[in-house]
């Protein structure tokens, strides 16, 4: 079952805690994240999911740890050197460019990619690998049908894709996805799950999910969060039969049943 | 490919855009006597581009723009004075000036809320305003600085008395800079930008340098308001205190607020719109001339820009 069991260490954090005034909102969090990885991070509402991603992206700064990213600590760069690096994250919230079309929003976002943000004399979209690319990732999302629509309007479902295909148009290695699924209706799941499926294989993907049913089926290894400590971290199969967790987590019907 | 017509396309010019502008260049032949207000209006259409660049695309917000357009005309004036007359070269060291200055205050507007930049913005325009008040020996202080006198344009095209060569001049500089500032909003660094203003947080999350492209940007807009002060400075022969004062970034904002944000022609439409209006009320009613630009902006912005210019729309159904 665990195929990445022995590729190497992509992102890593060491001994993680972050405390704000008298609450530790992570404690003491070590977490390997390895090439190619489909990790998945689970834990009840709380947990400190968000703000271990938050810390891992530098959106916030650790209290205590380290952060290595390919070996090298990262732990106090700022967010974009952390994108340049490879590691990407998408949003529970979706943060969307609310002015710009899909289409403007994934030139935007390519050119900043392939190191032409800072160009100013030619317009958006001038470079041919840049068009190219927009319009596979366009495909690839399902969003070519409203590309020229602006994103404001965009249905929920859209929106959520766009959100997807952002983090995808940095061309992440590191792919942290927090609760891609969240608050998507019925009708436009299946598009979204089969995006995430489809991640190219040699990114590695730190998911973070209440939806157990995507969680099982995408998952290879994952990590359980209980009040910012790590409960414990195994294959789905070992998560499934673990009493501990059950107790905590499975064992909460409200929590499974949502989805 | 498909999406390369369509997003080249937004950044082209459209049929209507060079025939607007030959007409603006014909003006001061069609209307001679009217120079003098051309080149006011062209003068504030380029101040009203410089805070549309950061207010517009970027989402900065400034109480303060007139700091960099004073030290932009204070620059020109003494340049003329004490350097030497050159209306081109004086114009370039108010921008480099007032660029060196915007570059030094995009520290102040990096972190923080939009009430603190207000706050700040305001701060510095009134600091240097006072300093321009105490410096007398070199600004005149309080009488301003007068006895400037500029050389021929281009060594070969006299200021008039009417306004002529300088309302073309303004209006030179203004469609240098607008072409400049078009290029530079609808290219990949203009659409970081935007996407700054629509989600900082996000911005960063693709790898955007956020605070890299507010500096720059503020900088970019600090040498383009330094030139509308050097413009206003060379064209009037004078340089004042009043270049410094509140009202300055006051109006400019309005302008923009009536002409459009985002847009660049809305800083052009709303100083033609504002500096007409200022003309006639004030021609009408010179003492309560400001009563009846108050009202209209209170109209203009409960009825919204849309709304007022459609008349029509007016007494239809509520949608």
């Amino acid at each position: 079952m665990n195929t990445t069991a022995n590729q190497a260490v992509v992102l890593s954090a060491h001994g993680l805690i972050k405390r704000f005034g008298g609450i530790t909102a992570t404690n003491n969090v070590t977490l390997d994240l390895r090439q190619g990885a489909r990790h998945a991070l689970i834990g009840p509402n709380g947990a400190g999911k968000t703000t271990l991603i938050n810390l891992l992206t530098g959106v916030l700064e650790p209290t205590e740890g380290r952060i290595t990213l390919d070996g090298q600590d990262i732990t106090r760069l700022a967010p974009h050197q952390r994108v340049r690096r490879g590691m990407v994250r998408t949003f529970q919230i979706n943060q969307l460019f609310d002015s710009f079309t899909p289409l403007e929003t994934l030139a935007m976002v390519v050119s900043q990619q392939q190191g032409l943000g800072g160009k100013w004399w030619q317009p958006l979209g001038a470079r041919k690998a840049v068009t190219e690319r927009c319009g596979r990732l366009l495909e690839q999302f399902h969003l070519t049908s409203v590309m020229h629509q602006q994103t404001k309007v965009l249905a929920y479902g859209k929106r959520r894709l766009l959100e997807i295909a952002i983090a995808l148009a940095c061309e992440p290695r590191v792919l942290l996805l927090d609760e891609p699924v969240a608050g998507v209706p019925a009708g436009e799941r299946e598009e979204l799950l089969q995006t995430v499926a489809a991640l190219p294989a040699d990114v590695s993907v730190l998911l973070i999910e209440h939806d157990m049913d995507l969680v099982f089926s995408f998952a290879t290894r994952m990590t359980v969060l209980v009040n910012g400590t790590v409960l414990t971290e195994g294959d789905p199969d070992e998560i499934a039969n673990d009493p501990r967790v059950k107790a905590v987590y499975l064992g909460h019907g409200e929590e499974t049943a949502h989805v | 490919m498909k999406t390369n017509v369509e997003l080249m396309h937004a950044g082209r010019w459209r049929v209507w855009e060079p025939l607007l502008w030959l007409v603006a260049f014909a003006l001061p032949l069609l209307m001679p006597s009217h120079a003098l207000i051309i080149n006011e209006v062209a003068i504030v259409a380029l101040f009203a581009v410089s805070l549309d660049l950061v207010l517009g695309y970027t989402g900065i917000v400034s109480l303060g723009h007139a700091a960099f357009f004073g030290m932009g005309a204070y620059v020109a004036a003494l340049f003329a004075k004490l350097v030497m007359p050159d209306p081109v070269v004086g114009l370039l060291a108010g921008i480099a000036v007032a660029s060196v200055l915007g570059a030094v205050c995009s520290l102040t507007i990096l972190r923080g809320t939009d009430l603190t930049r207000l706050m700040v913005t305001l701060g510095v325009a009134l600091i240097l305003l006072e300093l321009a008040n105490k410096l007398d020996w070199l600004t005149g202080g309080a009488d301003g600085l007068q006895g400037v006198t500029m050389g021929p344009l281009l060594g070969r095209f006299e200021f008039d008395l009417y306004g002529r060569t300088a309302a073309w001049y303004s209006m030179t500089v203004l469609l240098v800079f607008f072409v400049l500032a078009r290029r530079l909003v609808f290219s990949p660094f203009g659409a970081t930008l935007k996407a700054i203003r629509d989600n900082r947080l996000r911005a960063m999350a693709i790898g955007i340098p956020v605070s890299a492209r507010l500096s720059v940007i503020y900088t970019i807009a600090a040498g383009v308001a330094g030139a509308a002060g050097a413009l206003l400075a060379q064209t009037s022969g004078f340089a004042s205190l009043d270049v410094f004062e509140f009202h300055r970034s006051a109006d400019v904002m309005l302008i923009l607020v009536v002409g459009g944000v985002g847009w660049l022609y809305g800083g052009v439409a709303g100083a033609i719109v504002f500096k007409l209006m200022q003309d006639w009320l004030s021609s009408i009613t010179p003492q309560y001339w400001t009563f009846w630009i108050g009202l209209f902006l209170v109209v203009l912005v409960m009825v919204g820009r849309e709304r007022l210019l459609r008349p029509w729309t007016w007494f239809g159904k509520k949608s």
